[in-house]
């Protein structure tokens, strides 16, 4: 097969794409479509599957194979499609109330059995669809139309989950940095296991700046936290803070009292610091973006694979004849 | 001691659940099978896996019938009960017929098992003469066991584990059996576990020495070969046999079998025969639920496998939503039901036919799919290849309805060749078509199939209403309303692709139709036969295929005064029946979570036979 070259153009389809102006949805599509010629593979080998809500229209836009599925099963669908065309290159295209409140058993599952595919996670922390209720990614407190007093639900820490579901790899991006987005989908899809992106989206209709505070450029720099492998984790406006393990205690300090050779090196492979770093989720510490963890472990589909493989070589290709008469049989004239 | 030779025997198996009585009745069963009698089983599981040993709800049980005339049920009445305990015996005394033969272990009967059993302190069946009309032999099978086995390494508990061979042993001798191929089975089993080997072997020909010299039984039976069509058998049970249909319509249609599933009863031995077969290409995948399992095979069949899920009706609840999916996808997926009795949870080890309007309606919105039921356990497996034809073919989730019943049930089959088999064409667009629209449709209304990997064939589906040939997202109301009925008709349309209605028994011209589905069929057949030999004027059809019904069914069904439906339920086909074609059909309705006997059907068509 003749190796085309694409345009980001051509993963765009006929179809009118219908989010309210203004969403967050449409820097990840253009994000998407643009790194879509850079992975190498040929069109109709790409497929998008998505559950339900805002997100979920996504692939109706790219113009690949697609399905946009029910709510919170996409996981699962991707799961069968996986297992059955390992030689698919799979993403999974869902949003916080889909994937982690219905669908987050299927969630856990993909993760755990690490099929290779990838997963972006739109985190508005809000339902987009339904209009407007609260997500479980919401913080607490929300005042939204289904908890006028505020919501009491305890938030879910999305990629603090994923570690606890022995993910292979997970990574934070945001809408409006496309740069490291891009840099992020990249690395989703060479991770080889099921890679989790969540990516901070704004629903600029019920959840308005959500994330501001990590996007603006004027409180960004002390909220936010970019990692980068085997570099110390330095922070600021002035790159001027970082942060230091006191044993498993992680301290911000300031440059200026802390040389930088004893800040924290990040290290994609460690588990336990990616542990932590899942744990930077409240004020006090600057939200960090970027690959947390990385690890290479067999996938799903190729066990299974290879499965097959060992039972056709012990038993021999199956044969239905043999099958069907079984090893008990009798004969009557 | 006398020689007999008799036509057809039932033997009732009972025991704790852990006395291994059904693999005592499944060694039984297949060395009848391998001596040429016609038979059928029926296992009967306690719902609890570990009840508590000796009481009632403990009670595990397997009756098979066999015989050298055709066999069609397990058996209304049994004439030898073979019980490990008294609880055993107590559960299933009234299943023996009077004059009928006991094998009996004493030692269940000590004093600890007569009270969990819930007898008074001076009550003891083996001493209040209560078992006056049977002919009881009994044995201490604990005593002998462990005696066949003292110079033996292993354990009491291990020891004890021997005693159903013991009494199986017992009951080859009675029947004239050799014990030959219930060794091979053995010698498989443990093949790494010498001793235990030896432990089973001995107490297994020790039960039969015993038999034979201590004439503890008067009689011994001779039960011939049976009169069946000639051709090679073999033994096989529902779920099994569902497995083999689908892996032959994997290999008839091309399509890798994707099967996606979770676990429940009765169900599950589909999975497990599955497993074995990745030699086939099978991709067996245990999900972590049952939307899960659903979903996993309709990306499958997206990705052009053949997309197949199994589960039990609390399962298909939960399916519901996906169901829906792959209908508006319109992509081949088959959902077995192995119905058990509910609501809910229900009675998840006993049998029913109370899922048929849940396949029929159970789901949002206007979602036809067709429906195909099996009728016997070796039927199974062309009714499960005759569902994926289906959906192959008319690009469709179908139902495939067994039953727990028929699932663990087990028969002689006269096995297919695999070139005898029906090919399935797969509707896959031709890579040359140029002008793809993934909802246009042929004259059967069935769109061509892409796949992904299919260059320039790249679309998007989706669970929103489709825009006719284009499938683009569409709210538009007419074609909404033009969707709906092009997807119902395209169900309807199956009915010209379906062989039509056939009579089972019976002539067009009889007085009383006896319609049904299912696993009601051993019963209704013996009944029907013994009726139409007696003169009576009865016909008998059963339905494979449920949605849409058979072309010439109304025309079939009218031509009789009075149509009797049986159903394992509350009156389910009836519904359908009613509602389609307006006939008052008779409704007859066995809601015990156990089968009909074929003496209840045939008392009840003789009332309607002769005027009531
Ligand atoms: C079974 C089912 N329950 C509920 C819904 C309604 N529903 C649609 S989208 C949605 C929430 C989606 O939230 P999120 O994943 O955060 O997506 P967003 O719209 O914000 O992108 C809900 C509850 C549905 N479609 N199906
Ligand atoms: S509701 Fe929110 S998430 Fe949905 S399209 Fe509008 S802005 Fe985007």
């Amino acid at each position: 097969m003749e190796n085309k070259v694409y345009t980001a153009k051509d993963f765009s389809s006929d179809q009118e794409v219908r989010w309210c102006p203004g969403c967050g949805d449409y820097s990840i599509l253009k994000q998407v479509q643009s790194v879509m010629p850079e992975i190498n593979v040929p069109k109709e080998d790409i497929v998008f599957i998505s559950g339900i809500g805002c997100s979920s229209r996504f692939p109706y836009y790219m113009e690949t194979f697609g399905m946009h599925s029910i709510h919170g099963r996409a996981t699962a669908i991707a799961s069968g499609l996986k297992a059955a065309r390992p030689d698919l290159s799979v993403w999974i295209i869902t949003g916080d109330g889909d994937s982690l409140s219905i669908g987050g058993n299927h969630l856990i599952h993909l993760l755990r059995r690490n099929f290779d595919t990838n997963v972006l996670l739109f985190n508005n922390q809000i339902y987009g669809l339904t209009k407007g209720q609260y997500s479980p990614t919401s913080e607490k407190g929300k005042k939204t139309k289904s908890t006028p007093m505020g919501s009491i639900d305890h938030p879910f820490n999305p990629l603090a989950l994923c570690m606890g579901a022995d993910a292979t790899f997970i990574a934070r991006t945001m809408d409006r940095d496309p740069k490291h987005m891009r840099e992020m989908l990249m690395r989703s899809n060479s991770h080889k296991g099921t890679s989790l992106l969540e990516i901070y989206q704004n629903c600029n209709v019920f959840n308005d700046g959500a994330f501001f505070s990590m996007t603006d450029k004027a409180t960004k720099m002390n909220q936010t936290l970019f990692l980068e492998h085997e570099q110390p984790l330095v922070f600021g406006e002035n790159k001027d803070k970082g942060i230091r393990l006191d044993g498993f205690k992680p301290i911000i300090v300031s440059l200026e009292d802390c040389s930088i050779d004893d800040l924290w090196v990040h290290d994609e492979k460690d588990r336990v610091k990616a542990g932590l770093l899942t744990r930077f989720f409240d004020a006090d510490f600057p939200r960090p973006f970027g690959v947390f963890y990385s690890e290479d472990r067999p996938t799903y589909e190729d066990a299974l694979v290879q499965q097959i493989d060992n039972a056709i070589e012990q038993k021999g290709q199956g044969n239905l004849d043999d099958l069907l008469k079984g090893s008990n049989t009798w004969t009557i004239d | 001691m006398t020689q007999e030779t008799v036509e057809k025997v039932v033997i009732f198996f009972a025991g704790d659940s852990g006395d291994g009585i059904q693999l005592t009745g499944s060694q039984f069963t297949n060395t009848a099978a391998l001596y040429g009698n016609d038979l059928s089983t029926f296992p009967d599981f306690p719902a609890e896996i570990r009840a508590p040993q000796g009481t009632l709800a403990g009670v595990s049980g397997f009756q098979i019938s066999f015989g050298s005339t055709e066999i069609f049920t397990p058996g209304d009445e049994c004439d030898v009960l073979v019980v490990m305990n008294v609880a055993a015996l107590k559960a299933n005394l009234k299943r023996l017929k009077k004059g009928g033969a006991i094998i009996l272990n004493t030692d269940g009967f000590d004093k600890r098992n007569l009270r969990l059993a819930g007898f008074a302190d001076d009550e003891n069946p083996l001493t209040d003469n209560s078992l006056a009309d049977y002919r009881v032999s009994e044995m201490n099978v604990t005593k002998l066991t462990r005696e066949c086995l003292v110079d033996v390494t292993l354990g009491v508990k291990e020891k004890d584990r021997c005693k159903n061979m013991f009494v199986l042993g017992f009951v080859y001798w009675m029947y004239n059996r050799s014990l030959e191929h219930t060794i091979d089975f053995l010698k498989q089993k443990f093949k790494n576990k010498p001793d235990v080997l030896e432990a089973n072997t001995r107490v297994l020909k020790a039960g039969y020495n015993f038999a034979n010299t201590c004439e503890i039984s008067s009689s011994r039976f001779e039960v011939k070969p049976a009169k069946m069509a000639s051709g090679t058998y073999r033994n096989i049970m529902g779920n099994q046999a569902t497995a083999m249909g689908l892996i032959a319509a994997s290999q008839q249609s091309g399509l890798d079998l994707f099967y996606g599933s979770y676990p429940i009863t009765p169900a599950s031995d589909i999975l497990h025969e599955l497993a074995k077969h990745k030699n086939f290409g099978v991709r067996s995948f245990q999900a972590e639920d049952e939307i899960a399992a659903i979903s996993a095979s309709i990306g499958a069949s997206f990705g052009g496998a053949l997309g197949v899920t199994a589960t039990s009706g609390p399962g298909v609840a939960l399916k519901g939503e996906a169901i829906g999916l792959a209908f508006m996808l319109e992509l081949p997926l088959v959902i077995v039901n192995v119905q058990r009795g509910g609501p809910s949870t229900g009675l998840p080890t006993k049998t029913e036919q109370a899922d048929l309007l849940q396949a029929m309606y159970g789901r949002n919105g206007e979602a036809p799919v067709p429906i195909i039921s099996a009728s016997t356990p070796s039927d199974c497996f062309e009714a499960t290849l005759e569902a994926c034809r289906i959906a192959i073919e008319h690009m469709t989730p179908v139902f495939f309805l067994s039953d727990g019943y028929i699932a663990n049930g087990a028969e002689p089959w006269l096995f297919p060749q695999s070139k005898d088999l029906q090919s399935i064409k797969v509707p896959m667009t031709k890579k040359e078509n140029t002008d793809y629209l993934p909802y246009k449709r042929d004259d059967k209304l069935v769109r061509e199939w892409a796949i992904p990997g299919m260059s320039g064939f790249e679309h998007r589906v989706g669970g929103l209403e489709k825009e006719n040939l284009t499938g683009n997202v569409s709210y538009d109301s007419s074609n909404h309303e033009l969707m709906v009925k092009t997807r119902a008709e395209k169900v309807e349309r199956i009915a010209d692709f379906i062989p039509n209605q056939k009579l089972d028994a019976g002539s067009e011209k009889a007085k009383v139709l006896v319609l049904a589905w299912g696993s009601t069929y051993g019963a209704i057949k013996t009944a029907v036969k013994e009726l139409l030999a007696e003169g009576y004027s009865v016909a008998h059809a059963h339905l494979r295929y449920i949605n849409p019904f058979p072309k010439n069914l109304e025309s079939l069904i009218r031509a009789y005064d009075k149509v009797l439906i049986p159903e394992i339920n509350n009156g389910q086909l009836i519904k359908l029946i009613r509602d389609k074609y307006v006939i008052d059909a008779i409704p007859m309705n066995k809601i015990q979570g156990i089968p009909f006997e074929a003496r209840e059907i045939k008392n009840r068509i003789i009332e309607l036979h002769d005027g009531e």
